[in-house]
């Protein structure tokens, strides 16, 4: 296992090596860069500003730069935010989206998992349709409409949450923007389960097992869901992913210091350093979480071996 | 077991309850959260560009001048100023007791270096050109002079002399921007790059850089040393980004926002009956145009910019579109301006059914029917507004047989369109006042300027504003001069000024000192809460 592990982990290098090329290249193929603005700069100052940054370089030799650069560990400077490195925004991004990504992915595991089982062991009865009306509308109603209510209830009318902002980390600003994430992933996870559950209570083995007259807690949590559980591993690898590198409409909304927003200003912004960092970043992330998927099948699915 | 887990209970949460009484201080510190738009870039006055940093650094720094909370020139970091007759020589004596926030006197030698840092190509300051009016910078910027050559003289340390290219009416109004701020010589020598980081930030402002957290916020606290420290009613100032302006209506409605420098315009009417006073809307130093391929056929004819100009119903849509957040506009120069009359285009008080007529009647003449319509691109950077508004001038323009169509591009990809004189017809443009003076708005027409996105070109228009600078020493002369060359550039159509920026803000009630006033400059120092 551990040399599987360790030969997923060199082949990772090179698949970061392609996506770092491609994602440097096709940013500079969109037009504009980042010192265009809406008061146009005279040709002399924008020339001391690229300078500055390395930009009237030829291209390969930036390219070449931002490699070097890379291999020491170092993301550059923000262009837009020339007070802090992309290595600075991320120190100080990346633990705020983590934190709440981790935090709805538990969630959602953990209820999606409660959830989906219930309704497949009362299939087509009143606590199946209220799990499936329920997942349906978390996985079609978007974020963008989640957030509002929850501040519009919670925060305004009942007044028992901040409406936004990070509070330094106080536990009652994280409760909105974590239960705007996990909303749709315990719905997803939730029909997933759901899904497998029924799969597995119906294969043979789990006959045998009812045969054989274990008890219905033993059926379900020791036999079945092991065999359930498979296609919610696979899911929680990019939807890991996804979530521990930040939404961008979740902390708009709440005004969260996440790094979910960087991706998307920064392409906008042209902030070519920044824009690398976050590819980079989650480059690593889904590299990391597929692997981790790859080695839970393996523990929770005998017949999977990677030796 | 369980008794005594119990009592140890009791005991750490009394002894918490406790020391939380004790370490209450006995006056509670004034905070004033003051919600914005947008995260700050930098807070180095020679590396920030927008608005939104404007204000905080207004609250760190101090200038040579300042404004006051109607946007006012008062003094700052100087408390008097002489200028030379011939208006080229400018010299400022600084306040005896001005102090940086470690306590060292802010010296002559302090702004010399800070204009030279300006200045100097390495920093890559946006605003350098600032001080171009000043003798030998744009030199030093263009790398073609030293900055020893330069204009600014510490004659002691707390004598500063500036000298001119030309007299420069306007001069002390451009040194209320915050390029033209000092900073610490001492500061950035010792600490480098990291002299910007909180803690480390040296200021001479009302306030000092206590904590940024990007998209969370910026604590300032208050200065003890500023020479004016006794008037300044808040102890901390939270700039708090709120990107989301629905987002922002609702933290400022649960009280975690004293005020905030925007609103979702398109629910104003609905904010105005739920917010009522609190809702500040009035006439800002901005103009938003459509800039126009004047050095390209068709667009060449001035009669035909005009016929387009006049047929766009600027009423509807300040009104529908914008809902009453933008006026309706006909100078490149927004009224507001102390001692300064727009030239306002010919057809500002015709109906607008008789205009579309005129307009009509010029179409036909220069040969545009049905069966041969005229075809024009309106181009816009991504937003709905701006949508929305060239979607309503497509409309205005059907019943006259010009068939318009769109394109939209990011923000970078349209003003890099434009800046690279790229082959457009009609392009969205807007400018924002730097300082209070008619030139920085007619300045963007000229022949040389890069903003000159029209590429217009006349001889008549260069000549009237060369004969408003050579008037630089009669402020009554040359506003009239300067009005006079608006005439030109508005009746040759230049550029189709559309509507006038209003500022937009939310202010609590109990908040006092926010002032309404043309640039939406609000110094915390002058802002006290009930």
């Amino acid at each position: 296992m551990l040399r599987y592990v360790f030969r997923r982990l060199l082949t990772a290098i090179p698949t970061l090596f392609v996506i770092v090329t491609m994602a440097f290249f096709l940013m500079r193929v969109a037009p504009g860069g980042p010192f265009n603005q809406e008061r146009g700069l005279s040709p002399e100052i924008k020339a001391n500003l690229e300078a500055q940054f390395g930009l009237n370089d030829p291209l390969w030799l930036q390219y070449v730069h931002y490699l070097g650069n890379l291999l020491r560990g170092n993301f550059g400077p923000s262009y837009n935010m020339p007070d802090f490195t992309v290595t600075e925004l991320f120190a100080k991004g990346l633990p705020i989206s983590i934190q709440l990504g981790a935090s709805a992915l538990i969630l959602a595991l953990l209820l999606g998992s409660v959830l989906g089982t219930i309704a497949a062991l009362n299939q087509n009865k009143l606590g199946d349709y209220t799990v499936i009306a329920l997942a349906t509308a978390g996985s079609t109603i978007p974020t963008f409409v989640i957030a509002p209510v929850i501040q519009l209830l919670f925060g305004l009318t009942w007044k028992l949450l901040p409406i936004g902002g990070w509070g330094d980390g106080a536990f009652l600003n994280k409760i909105g923007p974590i239960l705007t994430l996990a909303l749709p992933q315990i719905a997803i996870v939730a029909r997933l389960m759901r899904g497998s559950m029924i799969e597995s209570l119906r294969s043979h083995h789990i006959r045998t097992a009812r045969a054989l007259g274990l008890s219905d807690w033993s059926v379900v949590v020791k036999h079945a869901l092991r065999g359930a559980i498979l296609p919610i591993v696979s899911f929680t690898g990019p939807a890991a992913a996804a979530l521990l590198t930040g939404s961008v409409i979740v902390e708009t909304i709440f005004s969260i210091p996440g790094v979910g927003r960087y991706f998307v200003d920064a392409a906008l912004n042209r902030d070519y350093t920044l824009v690398m960092g976050t590819v980079v970043v989650i480059a690593i992330f889904t590299i990391i979480f597929n692997l981790i998927v790859d080695v839970m099948y393996a523990v929770v699915d005998p017949r999977v071996r990677y030796d | 077991m369980l008794k005594n887990m119990l009592k140890a209970t009791v005991f750490a949460t009394t002894m918490t309850l406790a020391a939380g009484t004790f370490l209450t201080p006995a006056f509670a510190e004034t905070v004033y959260n003051r919600g914005t738009a947008a995260e700050s870039e930098s807070v180095d006055p020679h590396k920030t560009s927008t608005v939104y940093e404007a204000n905080v650094l207004r609250d760190l720094f101090q200038g040579l001048v300042m404004q006051d909370q109607k946007a006012n020139l008062i003094p700052g970091a100087a408390e008097s100023w002489t200028v030379s007759d011939d208006g080229t020589v400018y010299t400022f004596k600084l306040r005896k007791d001005g102090q940086w926030s470690d306590g060292s006197p802010v010296t002559a030698d302090d702004f010399v270096y800070a204009f030279h840092r300006l200045e100097d190509p390495a920093t890559g300051a946006e605003y350098a050109s600032m001080l171009y009016p000043v003798k030998g910078a744009e030199d030093v910027n263009t790398k073609k002079g030293k900055p020893e050559d330069m204009g600014v003289k510490a004659i002691d340390a707390s004598t500063l002399e500036i000298t001119l290219k030309a007299p420069t009416p306007y001069f002390l109004e451009m040194l209320t921007h915050q390029a033209t701020y000092p900073v610490s010589k001492a500061s950035i020598e010792k600490l480098g790059a990291d002299w910007i980081k909180p803690g480390n930030l040296v200021s001479n402002g009302a306030y000092t850089l206590a904590e940024w957290v990007p998209n969370d916020h910026m604590k300032l606290v208050k200065n003890p040393k500023f020479w004016d420290a006794a008037t300044v009613k808040f102890d901390v100032v939270n700039y708090i980004p709120t990107e989301d302006r629905s987002s922002a209506m609702k933290r400022f409605e649960a009280g975690e926002l004293d005020s905030y420098d925007d609103l979702p315009t398109e629910q104003l009417a609905d904010l105005k009956t739920k917010f009522g006073d609190q809702i500040h809307v009035g006439p800002y130093l901005g103009t938003y145009y459509y800039a126009i391929k004047t050095d390209k056929a068709p667009w060449n004819n001035p009669e035909l910019r005009n016929a387009i100009s006049m047929a766009i119903d600027r009423d509807f849509i300040a009104e529908k579109v914008w809902q009453n957040s933008m006026l309706p506009g006909y100078s490149m120069v927004p009224p507001g301006i102390e001692g300064y009359t727009p030239a306002m285009a010919k057809f500002a008080d015709m109906p607008q059914i008789d205009r579309e007529d005129a307009a009509k009647k010029v179409l036909e003449k220069l040969g545009y029917t049905p069966d041969k319509p005229l075809k024009m691109e309106i181009r816009y950077n991504t937003s709905e507004n701006h949508k929305n508004m060239a979607v309503a001038i497509q409309e205005q323009l059907k019943p006259l047989g010009v068939e318009v169509t769109l394109l939209n591009t990011d923000t970078k990809t349209h003003y890099s369109f434009l800046e690279q004189k790229g082959d457009y017809d009609l392009a969205r443009a807007a400018w924002i006042a730097d300082y209070k003076d008619p030139e920085t708005f007619l300045g963007i027409s000229r022949k040389a300027s890069g903003n000159n996105y029209s590429n217009y070109n006349s001889p008549a228009y260069e000549a009237a504003m060369d004969k408003a600078a050579a008037a630089g020493g009669k402020p009554e002369e040359r506003m009239k001069d300067l009005s006079e060359a608006e005439r030109i550039l508005v009746d040759d159509v230049g550029q189709i000024p559309l509507l006038y920026y209003s500022y937009h803000d939310i202010v609590s009630s109990k908040l006092h000192g926010f002032t309404d006033n043309v640039m939406d400059v609000h110094p915390s120092r002058f802002v006290s809460k009930d």
